[in-house]
C-alpha cells in the first residue's frame, strides 16, 4: 500500500514539475536570453551564463520607451476603470431590473465577443477617425474597452444574480438610491469578481497588439508590444533579440506583480453572514 | 405610529391576480398579523404595504395619505426580512446606522439612537463584529435593531421567526411581544405561517387565503367564532375536529366543528363511541385520537396523563354549547 501510495506520489510530482516546466520555460528562457549579449545570444543554453544588464540599459536608453510604457499603463488603467464601471451598472440593470428583451440584450451582449477583432478593424478605424482620436491613447482606451465589456459584464451579471434579494431590499427600505445600493451595498461583496475581471482585463489590455499597432502612427504614442514589436538593430537585417528579451521582461514583471497582490484580495465567502447561512 | 387602511387592494402579475381585492383597516398602534397557508398572498400583501412592490389597483392609506407611489423609505417603514439580510460587509453598528447614515442624520444622533436601541436588544456589545460572527438569534435581533433604528411609524415583519430553532423561536417572540409593548407608538405588521406565533402576538390577525381575507379579529374571535371551516381549521393546535355525513347531518348542518377540549370522555350520556387508535401524550395533556366512524379520527384532549389503552373504545360527549355547525359553502349557521 505504502509503495502505491509513493508511485501515485511521484506520479503527481512529475505531472506537476510537468505543467510547471512547460509554462514557465519560455519566460525564463527570456530572462535568461535578456542577460545576454553579442554572440551568446545565439548558443543555446538552459543556465544563466552570467549577469549583464547592457540590453536593459539599452532599451530603457531609447527615448520613445520608457513613454510607452506610461501609455500602456495609463491605457489598461483607464480601460479596466471605464470597463468596471459600465460592467457594474450595466450587471446591475441585467440582474435586477426586469424588462423586456434582458435575454436577447445579454446574448447580444455575448455575440460582439465571437467577433474576431480583424473583423472590425476596419470599421473600428473608420470611427476612431471620425471621433478624431486617432494616434491618441483614446482610440486604444475605446477599442479595448468594446473588447473586454462583454466578458466583465457576463461574469458581474452571474455573480450580482446571486447576490441575495434581500439585502437589496433592506437597503431600498433604509432608502438607498441605485446608485448607493451599487456603490455601499454591491460593490464591497463584489470585490472578488471586479478584482478578477479587472485583472484580466487590465493583462488584456496591456498585451494587445493588433488594434495599438492600427491606431497609432508616431513612436510616442506607442504601447510596449508595438514597441517591442517595431524594435529595430543596429541595421535592418538584425534582429535585436536581447534588447527585445530585456523589453519583454520589462513589462511582463508588473503583471506578475498585480497578479500576485490581488491573489490574496481574492477573498471568497465575503457574503457569508449576511442572509442565513 | 400609523393608522393603515387598504381598499380593494389587488396585484396581478400578468394575468395571474395575487392579491384580489383586500379592504383592511389596521389601527394605530395595533400588532396585526397575516396567517395563512403558503401561496395565500400574505407576504405579498406585506410587500404591497412596504412598497418593495407596486400595487397593480386600489388604494393604500397610512394616517389618511395615500401611499401607493411612494417609495419605501418615504413611507415611514422598517422591514425585517426572514433571511436577516443584514450588510455582511458591514459591522453590527454600521448596519444599524445605514438608514440614519442616508437620512444624512448626525454623527451624535446616529450614535445615541443605535446605542439605545442596542441597549434594549441587549446587543450593546456585538456592535463592533461582523454578521457573520453571530448567531442566528443575534443576527436576527440586529436586524430588529436596525429596524427600530429607522423610528418607523410601521414596523413589517416577514416570516422573521421562521429560520430560528425551536427554543430562539420561543424566545425571540417573547422579545418581539416585548418591543410591541415598548413601542407602544409603532403599527406593526407580521407575517406568518405559524398560527401559534399569530395567536400570541396578534392583537388581531387577519387570515388570509388566495388572495383574499377570509376572516379578521382577534384571537379569541377567531378561536371561538371562526365565520368559516378554514379558518376552524387553521386556528388552534390540534386543528378542530371538523365532521362531514352522517354526524354533521345529526345536527342539521353539513360540516360540524369541535374542538378537542370540548369534548368530554364519559361512560353515560355519550353521544359518539369508538376505539382509540392513537395517543399522544404531552405530559400535561394527552390527545386521544378515537375513530367514531367519521373520514378522520375524532382528537380529544385530556388533562394529565391517565392513559388509555390503544384499542379501548370510550364515550365521548362533546359540549351543545361550544359545537360549530357550518353550512355547505363553509359558512356557520347560527
Amino acid at each position: 500500500m505504502t509503495a502505491l501510495d509513493l508511485t501515485k506520489k511521484a506520479g503527481f510530482a512529475l505531472a506537476v514539475a510537468t505543467i510547471v516546466t512547460v509554462s514557465v520555460f519560455p519566460f525564463y528562457y527570456a530572462v535568461i536570453t535578456s542577460f545576454e549579449t553579442g554572440t551568446a545570444l545565439f548558443e543555446v543554453n538552459y543556465l544563466p551564463q552570467g549577469f549583464d544588464f547592457g540590453n536593459y540599459l539599452a532599451v530603457l536608453g531609447q527615448q520613445a520607451f520608457p513613454r510607452n510604457v506610461l501609455n500602456s499603463v495609463f491605457i489598461a488603467t483607464a480601460t479596466v476603470g471605464a470597463a468596471l464601471l459600465l460592467a457594474v451598472t450595466a450587471a446591475y440593470a441585467l440582474s435586477r431590473v426586469r424588462f423586456r428583451g434582458r435575454g436577447l440584450l445579454l446574448m447580444t451582449i455575448l455575440a460582439v465577443s465571437m467577433f474576431p477583432q480583424i473583423a472590425v478593424l476596419s470599421g473600428l478605424f473608420e470611427m476612431v477617425r471620425f471621433l478624431g482620436i486617432f494616434n491618441t491613447p483614446w482610440a486604444m482606451i475605446l477599442s479595448y474597452t468594446i473588447f473586454t465589456l462583454p466578458f466583465t459584464v457576463w461574469v458581474l451579471t452571474t455573480f450580482m444574480r446571486d447576490l441575495p434579494v434581500e439585502i437589496e431590499e433592506a437597503a431600498i427600505v433604509d432608502g438607498a438610491s441605485p446608485w448607493v445600493v451599487i456603490t455601499q451595498v454591491f460593490l464591497p461583496l463584489l470585490w472578488p469578481a471586479m478584482v478578477t475581471t479587472g485583472l484580466l482585463a487590465f493583462i488584456g489590455a496591456w498585451n494587445e497588439f493588433l488594434f495599438a499597432l492600427t491606431f497609432t502612427a508616431s513612436e510616442t504614442t506607442r504601447t510596449v508590444p508595438v514597441a517591442i514589436a517595431l524594435l529595430s538593430g543596429a541595421s535592418q537585417f538584425e534582429t535585436p533579440w536581447g534588447t527585445i528579451m530585456a523589453a519583454s521582461v520589462i513589462v511582463t514583471v508588473p503583471l506578475i506583480v498585480l497578479v500576485l497582490i490581488f491573489q490574496r484580495k481574492i477573498v471568497a465567502g465575503l457574503t457569508a453572514g449576511g442572509v442565513k447561512g | 405610529m400609523a393608522h393603515i387602511q387598504l381598499h380593494d387592494i389587488r396585484k396581478s402579475y400578468g394575468a395571474a391576480e395575487v392579491i384580489k381585492g383586500v379592504d383592511l383597516e389596521i389601527r394605530a398602534g395595533e400588532f396585526m398579523v397575516f396567517v395563512g397557508p403558503s401561496g395565500c398572498g400574505k407576504s405579498t400583501l406585506l410587500r404591497l404595504i412596504s412598497g418593495l412592490t407596486s400595487i397593480s389597483s386600489g388604494e393604500l392609506l397610512f394616517d389618511g395619505a395615500r401611499m401607493n407611489s411612494k417609495v419605501p423609505s418615504d413611507r415611514g417603514i422598517a422591514m425585517v426580512f426572514q433571511s436577516y439580510a443584514l450588510y455582511p460587509h458591514m459591522t453590527v453598528y454600521e448596519n444599524m446606522a445605514f438608514g440614519m447614515k442616508l437620512a444624512k442624520a448626525g454623527k451624535a444622533a446616529i450614535r445615541e439612537r443605535v446605542e439605545r436601541a442596542a441597549e434594549m436588544l441587549q446587543i450593546g456589545h456585538l456592535l463592533e463584529r461582523l454578521p457573520r460572527q453571530l448567531s442566528g438569534g443575534q443576527r436576527q435581533r440586529v436586524a430588529i435593531g436596525r429596524a427600530i433604528c429607522r423610528d418607523p411609524r410601521v414596523f413589517l415583519f416577514d416570516e422573521p421567526l421562521s429560520n430560528l430553532d425551536a427554543a430562539l423561536r420561543v424566545a425571540t417572540r417573547l422579545e418581539i411581544a416585548k418591543l410591541h409593548h415598548d413601542m407602544e407608538k409603532a403599527t406593526m405588521v407580521y407575517v406568518t405561517h405559524d398560527q401559534v406565533e399569530a395567536m400570541t402576538l396578534a392583537d388581531r390577525i387577519c387570515v388570509l387565503r388566495d388572495g383574499k381575507v377570509e376572516q379578521v379579529g382577534t384571537p379569541a374571535d377567531l378561536y371561538e367564532k371562526p365565520n368559516s371551516t378554514f379558518v376552524a381549521g387553521f386556528i388552534g393546535s390540534p386543528k378542530m375536529n371538523l365532521l362531514n355525513g352522517a354526524i354533521a347531518a345529526g345536527h342539521g348542518c353539513r360540516t360540524l366543528g369541535i374542538r378537542s377540549e370540548h369534548i368530554d370522555i364519559t361512560g353515560e350520556g355519550a353521544v359518539w363511541s369508538g376505539e382509540v387508535v392513537h395517543a399522544e401524550d404531552l405530559g400535561s395533556d394527552t390527545y386521544l385520537y378515537v375513530d367514531i366512524g367519521a373520514e378522520e379520527p375524532v382528537v380529544v384532549r385530556r388533562e394529565g396523563r391517565r392513559a388509555i389503552a390503544l384499542g379501548e373504545t370510550v364515550g365521548l360527549r362533546p359540549r351543545p354549547e361550544n359545537l360549530h355547525r357550518f353550512d355547505a359553502g363553509g359558512l356557520p349557521l347560527h
